[in-house]
């Protein structure tokens, strides 16, 4: 056990959806020298007005729990939750995955992303898009199969995550 | 709602509404309407300053001397970027700022126009929050939730962007400080401790046998009860009490308790009381590098209690045993009551024990310096002396800029009460002093103000000598002239094998003349025995005045914990060596 280890935490935060309110977010964590691993964010109350952010960060626990500090400090943000120490958390990521190839590759992608419930949303003679949605993980491993096969494109929306069970987040 | 009322009319009525009395600022384009309405009202006093840094750091020496928002008003482009140096300053030191930019009509924002400059983009890592009006009707609500920001939790500078349009247009909204207030869901932060934490400090310090109280600028911040509490719990407790370069005049420096300040340039009782504390109490100080030094070397045997307004500052460099999220006077109010219910009673042997310790320690005399009755003078001779001439005075507050002055300054002038020392510690701001005096004056017509300065730091804000003529404003600046950028010249030679890489100050203006240029008077002293009149006269004589007090030229200040050393590792005089050489971690410290 030691204090330097590095731990990936997913932090979510409830903010007012106002000009600036990611720069705020962002700037923190590059002026501070804290990483993001991935970030997502977009309006989940229209009513409110308030954005939900997901952070994947990592650092050692003091570095984390600065970050929370820090997080919750800035004016517009309400909330802030640790999902991952906050007990069960189901995350999930969506990735759109574009494969060119002919022949033999092209059955083989087909039947790669089906053996992981990836979705054809797009399709012509050379090529596919694939929509696949699940942990980040389950992601790296579909587009590391696909890259022999003609792999060209990939677009992903970064995790987005929820604590499991009844209770909600902040307010 | 009667009538409508232009934006610029809106903010000047939402500024009266929060209590504003005075605006320190500069005109331009952008913010020719709300002059324009300012000059159409008597409640509301503006003072014009030379450079808009100066408005901000002026700003900043109304509020430290008052408790108060400081309150500044610029224009776009340029008035906003020469704010920021200022806005940086109050937020490393949690000064509470409404800072007022113009900006460019909406339509044209983004596109390049003149004196466009993005003012929310560059102040947002600067500023505790800032807002950018984008209608009229916005106006009143934005202005109050500003000051309830900047003064709220640990307080600190906002900036409330204000595009030309929306301030011409007109509007009949005007929302009330106290509705604005009670509708805002985020930002609140906590200030009342957690009773069972309270307990639990007075349980740990009950049973130390070497305590100390290490106090900060949020005991200041937090209004002058919190500072009466700190000194009635440290004389009921029997606790020494030490303080941060922001936290002087928190606790009586005249008291018995008091062993001076800590950290680089603080005393060698204080520094080496918290290396060898049991219990130790953080009272409204975030356990700067200045103060902690090494860091692995830190008090190491102590159990530490962090009381802090904000949470971030807990366990960000030094973990605590026990961290308390509070306002330092609430805090204090509660540790006092439950102390006192407790019939709470330090061990006496132990605490007999750890006062003749540290009484030991205080008889190594650390600030001990000699002066020769004839001939040059020493400047801790001078600044001492100074302070032993006002200390009888009722109302003296000292600004002052960055540098070895400052240190002197801080290690002899013995502040008895909060709010009458003013100096840029977080940021280290050269060119602070005038302009933070000049808001001191202000806000204090009957004070001696005086700006302790080295002849370095008061030509990085000179100007302001014309702001203080056209007010009247009694300022005294005490220039410690050493002809030498004093601390950067200290490092070289210490650090730096002497190689003194510009840092002398060459070329000085003659500052009785500059004095007098500027309409004020000038003094020069070069021989101790003409000190004390010199400083009469400087005190007595009416207007500004310019001091030019010529001392040693490579006098260092001491103590000095050079960067990166521990606590014990302190350097007394200039005997002493730099214990080891400095490592190369330690050297890449500033």
């Amino acid at each position: 056990m030691s204090a330097d280890q590095i731990e990936s935490r997913v932090i979510a935060v409830l903010v007012d959806n106002e000009p600036g309110v990611l720069a705020r977010v962002i700037g923190l964590f590059t002026g501070r020298g804290y990483n993001i691993d991935s970030l997502t964010v977009t309006e989940v109350d229209a009513g409110q007005n308030l954005s939900r952010i997901t952070i994947v960060t990592s650092g050692t626990p003091q570095v984390l729990e600065q970050i929370k500090a820090q997080l919750f400090r800035l004016v517009p943000i309400h909330a802030v939750g640790d999902l991952t120490t906050g007990g069960d958390l189901v995350e999930r990521e969506l990735a759109l995955v574009k494969v060119v190839a002919k022949g033999e590759q092209r059955v083989e992608a087909l039947r790669i992303a089906d053996i992981f419930k990836a979705r054809v949303v797009d399709a012509g003679h050379n090529h596919f898009v694939f929509e696949l949605t699940g942990k980040p993980k389950k992601l790296n491993s579909f587009i590391e199969l696909m890259q022999p096969l003609g792999l060209k494109d990939v677009s992903r929306t970064g995790v987005v995550a929820i604590a499991r069970g009844p209770e909600a987040l902040g307010l | 709602m009667s009538g409508e009322m232009t934006g610029a009319e809106t903010l000047i009525k939402a500024l009266i509404d929060q209590g504003v009395d005075t605006v320190f600022g500069y005109p331009g384009g952008a913010v020719l309407p709300i002059y324009d309405a300012l000059f159409q009202q008597n409640s509301l006093r503006h003072i014009l300053v030379r450079h808009e840094q100066a408005a901000v750091h002026a700003a900043e020496g109304y509020a430290r001397s008052t408790g108060k928002v400081g309150v500044v008003l610029v224009t776009s482009g340029p008035g906003a970027t020469n704010a920021v140096t200022g806005l940086t300053d109050a937020l490393m030191d949690s000064i509470p700022l409404v800072c007022l930019t113009g900006q460019v009509p909406t339509h044209l924002i983004g596109n390049d126009a003149f004196q466009e400059a993005d003012t929310t983009g560059i102040t947002r890592p600067c500023t505790k929050h800032n807002y950018l009006v984008t209608s009229a009707d916005d106006m009143s609500r934005v202005v109050h939730e500003a000051f309830y920001v900047a003064r709220s939790g640990r307080p600190g500078p906002v900036v409330i962007d204000v595009p030309k349009d929306t301030q011409q247009n007109k509007t009949s909204v005007y929302a009330k400080a106290k509705e604005v207030e009670a509708r805002r869901i985020s930002y609140r932060p906590q200030v009342k401790p957690e009773h069972a934490k309270i307990e639990q400090a007075v349980e740990l310090l009950s049973k130390a046998k070497r305590p100390i109280i290490y106090a900060g600028g949020g005991v200041i911040n937090s209004g002058p009860v919190a500072a009466q509490l700190l000194t009635q719990f440290a004389r009921m407790s029997g606790i020494p009490v030490t303080n941060t370069l922001m936290g002087l005049g928190a606790f009586p420096a005249t008291d018995n308790h008091f062993v001076g300040m800590l950290g680089m340039h603080g005393t060698y009782e204080a520094n080496l009381a918290m290396y060898n504390c049991d219990v130790m109490l953080n009272i409204g100080a975030r356990f700067d590098d200045r103060i902690t030094g090494r860091l692995d070397e830190f008090s190491p045997n102590s159990t530490k209690i962090h009381i802090d307004i904000d949470a971030s500052s807990i366990n960000k460099t030094v973990m605590v045993d026990l961290p308390i999220i509070a306002d330092a006077g609430h805090a204090l109010e509660d540790l006092t009551r439950i102390w006192t219910a407790r019939h709470t009673e330090l061990d006496k042997a132990g605490m007999e024990k750890w006062w003749g310790q540290i009484n030991e320690w205080r008889g190594k005399d650390c600030l001990k310096f000699e002066q020769p009755s004839k001939g040059e003078i020493k400047p801790q001779h001078a600044i001492k002396t100074f302070y032993e001439m006002v200390a009888s005075r009722d109302k003296v507050i000292v600004s002052t800029e960055v540098g070895q002055h400052q240190m002197w300054a801080a290690q002899y002038i013995k502040f008895d009460k909060p709010n009458h020392w003013l100096t840029s510690g977080g940021l280290g701001t050269m060119g602070y002093g005038l302009p933070a005096a000049i808001g001191a004056q202000v806000a204090h017509p009957d004070a001696l103000v005086v700006d302790v300065a080295g002849e370095a730091s008061i030509l990085m804000n000179i100007q302001e000598m014309a702001t203080a003529a056209q007010y009247k404003l009694p300022v005294k600046i005490f220039i410690i002239n050493n002809q030498w950028m004093g601390m950067v010249r200290q490092w070289q030679e210490l650090l730096h094998g002497s190689r003194y890489s510009e840092s002398y100050s060459e070329s000085l203006p003659d500052f009785v003349k500059l004095a007098e240029a500027f309409g004020a008077t000038g003094i020069r002293v070069t021989d101790v025995s003409e000190l004390e009149e010199g400083l009469t006269k400087m005190i007595e004589t009416p207007g500004p005045v310019i001091f030019d007090c010529c001392v040693t030229k490579d006098e260092n200040c001491f103590p000095m914990i050079p960067s990166g050393a521990a606590h014990y590792d302190m350097i007394l005089t200039k005997e002493d060596k730099v214990a080891n050489p400095v490592s190369q971690e330690g050297m890449v410290l500033v």
